[in-house]
């Protein structure tokens, strides 16, 4: 991306240079570096996704094998304290598994149903957005009047609705197999307004520049001009948006599976242990839902820190 | 200005009728009506009559048209569940839900805007650095489980506080209120506390940036230079123009927090619409949910209109603006 690189950090030798060099030197690095809070929000992130990535290989014990599960451990507290076992650091949930390693299993979950739920909308919402901006008229008073409607519910009330009658609709059998979609597709479904809306608004900007004419004129095919001319010069403001819905799309995962509309505790994301562990924090059982709170708290503020920096970073008027 | 309005109206009310219109398909098209009324015995020439008797065989639009008719006399039908009428469930829910959203809005202006004042005014100082740090994190930690950290520190640990229902309530006429008894108080305070501490660090955040943003125009200057008090300037010059965005924001937040109480309510077994809808959720109950999405549409739209006319009637500059573009 050109425009990152401000024209006084582009280095004096004209010689193409490896893409890590030219990184290094670039305006966003530097920015990078400037800030502690970044850089530790950027640290934080990297051990809790790489503990994610890795939990089959680094958790202690496997939370879903149920020969190595035993009821006699369950509800041991954490270690250090009296009656903790330093088999289980965290110590165990109700079903005598190792917290620790069920919320590596379950930051797993959350971080695929965020993503996927983040690539879903952002696919929805470049999509309509360009529709939208590109051949205006019907389509755009279509596609923004929905988009109006839906701005004016909170996105988690109608994540919520939609997620809540897929359960009603789908006999019980279906259910179990596709939850997971289902929520993905939920999230999605409630978040493409931002990129629709930023998309179009470029897009329609674009529209009139020069080299789109130049490409309409010299009879490239619409359906090309779009994605190869246009899209490019949209979805810089689109990355940004991406990260700080990343942040949000874990938050409602989270929140529905607490709920109990989200995931079930065979498939438990982070929002699932919390719910688990809620039912025993009544009986002073704290470390079940704590420790996956504090990850979840953990995760959802070092990216919303990082999608701040990201936005300010691609933001030259706050520099 | 009434062209304003009239505006304004015919699209609010072409917001509730999309509302309605998605109530409406879950209410009609997910199960078969039928089959959740009568027994597996009763043979398809009676289900037929039954069908053709409660209008069910009606083309689309009337159907549509006698739905609406009812919801607007707030008729939803039966709920599966609890086999009672659902308005009669929603009208005993819903005051619980008022209180705790109008609790939470009241703590969250009461103690969001001074702490705005104070972090917009001493930028650097100790406490701004420290409250818009703690503000970062109470936008970061998730609402169910600012819930669950308060319970277990004021229920569990300590034992002040209820951790769930409502206390001893008084009914008058068909409303319920907490607010007259000790014990009704003691249980609002928590799940106000955590439906509140969101939307308070949002209200903070946006007076300190208005603030900065007023502090530095001319006539805050100009108002310096002739002197007049620190306080004068303040509060006489630069508070008064913050406000405006700070209604409007505010105003619509309370459609969110209405919204979010859903979960509030979850974690604190709070008998109010939004843990009714969760059970609705839950146990597939199609009359409850279609009659919740239609009244939660129903505020939100109300919120929204109520907010744009009022933001019309403050702001000055917007009705200049209308008239120059409706006369040029």
């Amino acid at each position: 991306m050109a425009e990152i690189t401000a024209p006084g950090a582009v280095s004096p030798s004209a010689v193409p240079r490896p893409g890590w060099a030219r990184f290094a030197d670039s305006d966003l690095w530097w920015s990078f570096r400037r800030s502690p809070v970044t850089v530790v929000a950027a640290s934080v992130a990297c051990v809790i996704i790489g503990a994610a990535l890795l939990a089959p290989l680094i958790a202690p014990h496997d939370p879903y094998d149920l020969a190595s599960v035993s009821l006699l451990d369950a509800t041991d507290p954490p270690a250090w304290l009296p009656g903790g076992n330093w088999s289980y650091l965290l110590g165990t949930d109700n079903q005598g598994r190792d917290v620790l390693s069920t919320i590596f299993y379950g930051t797993r979950v959350s971080l695929l149903v965020g993503c996927s739920a983040v690539l879903l909308s952002m696919l929805l919402g470049v999509t309509l957005g360009l529709i939208a901006g590109w051949r205006g008229g019907i389509a755009d008073t279509m596609i923004m009047r929905v988009a109006d409607v839906q701005l004016s519910f909170p996105a988690i009330l109608i994540a919520l609705l939609i997620d809540g009658v897929a359960h009603s609709l789908l006999p019980r059998e279906v259910q179990t197999r596709i939850t997971l979609y289902v929520l993905i597709a939920a999230i999605a479904l409630s978040y493409w307004v931002h990129f629709a809306r930023t998309v179009r608004g470029s897009a329609m900007v674009e529209r009139s520049k020069e080299y789109i004419q130049a490409a309409r004129v010299i009879g490239v095919h619409p359906a090309r001009i779009v994605i190869g001319h246009l899209l490019p010069n949209v979805i810089g403001p689109v990355l940004v948006i991406a990260t700080i819905n990343l942040a949000t799309a874990i938050l409602t995962e989270a929140t529905l599976s607490f709920l109990g509309v989200g995931l079930p505790p065979t498939e438990p994301s982070l929002g699932t242990l919390i719910r688990v562990g809620n039912d025993y924090l009544l009986s002073g059982d704290w470390w079940i839902s704590v420790f996956p709170g504090t990850v979840l708290a953990l995760l959802i503020l070092s990216v919303n820190l990082l999608g701040d920096w990201l936005r300010d970073a691609f933001n030259p008027k706050l520099r | 200005m009434l062209a304003f309005i009239i505006q304004r109206l015919f699209q609010s009310v072409l917001v509730m009728l999309t509302v309605a219109l998605i109530a409406f398909a879950l209410f009609n098209y997910v199960g078969d009506p039928i089959n959740n009324m009568v027994g597996q015995d009763t043979t398809q020439a009676d289900r037929e009559r039954l069908r053709q008797d409660l209008g069910l065989n009606a083309p689309f639009v009337v159907q549509f048209a006698r739905f609406v008719g009812h919801a607007v006399q707030g008729n939803f039908g039966l709920s599966y569940q609890q086999a009672r009428p659902v308005g009669q469930i929603i009208l005993e829910k819903m005051p619980a839900t008022l209180e705790l959203s109008f609790m939470a809005a009241f703590l969250a202006l009461l103690l969001g805007v001074p702490m705005g004042i104070y972090t917009g005014l001493h930028r650097s100082s100790w406490g701004s650095q420290a409250l818009l740090a703690i503000s970062l994190v109470g936008v970061s930690l998730p609402t169910f489980l600012i819930g669950i950290l308060l319970i277990l520190i004021f229920a569990v640990l300590l034992g002040w506080l209820p951790s769930f229902g409502r206390g001893a309530v008084v009914h008058i006429g068909w409303w319920t209120t907490g607010f007259l008894t000790a014990e009704g108080w003691r249980a609002i305070i928590l799940p106000a506390i955590t439906l509140a501490l969101f939307q308070m660090t949002l209200i903070m955040r946006l007076v300190r940036a208005e603030m900065i943003e007023v502090l530095r125009t001319d006539y805050i200057k100009f108002a310096r230079a002739r002197g007049l008090s620190n306080r004068a300037v303040n509060f006489g010059h630069a508070l008064k123009n913050t406000l405006v965005p700070v209604i409007t924001i505010t105003g619509l937040q309370l459609g969110s927090i209405i919204a979010f109480a859903v979960i509030t309510e979850t974690v604190f077994q709070w008998p109010g619409m939004g843990l009714m809808f969760i059970q609705a959720v839950s146990f597939a109950d199609i009359p409850v949910m279609a009659a919740y999405l239609v009244l939660v549409g129903f505020f939100f739209v109300i919120i929204n209109l109520v907010v744009d006319l009022l933001y019309y009637a403050v702001d000055p500059r917007l009705r200049v603006e209308r008239e120059i573009a409706a006369g040029g």
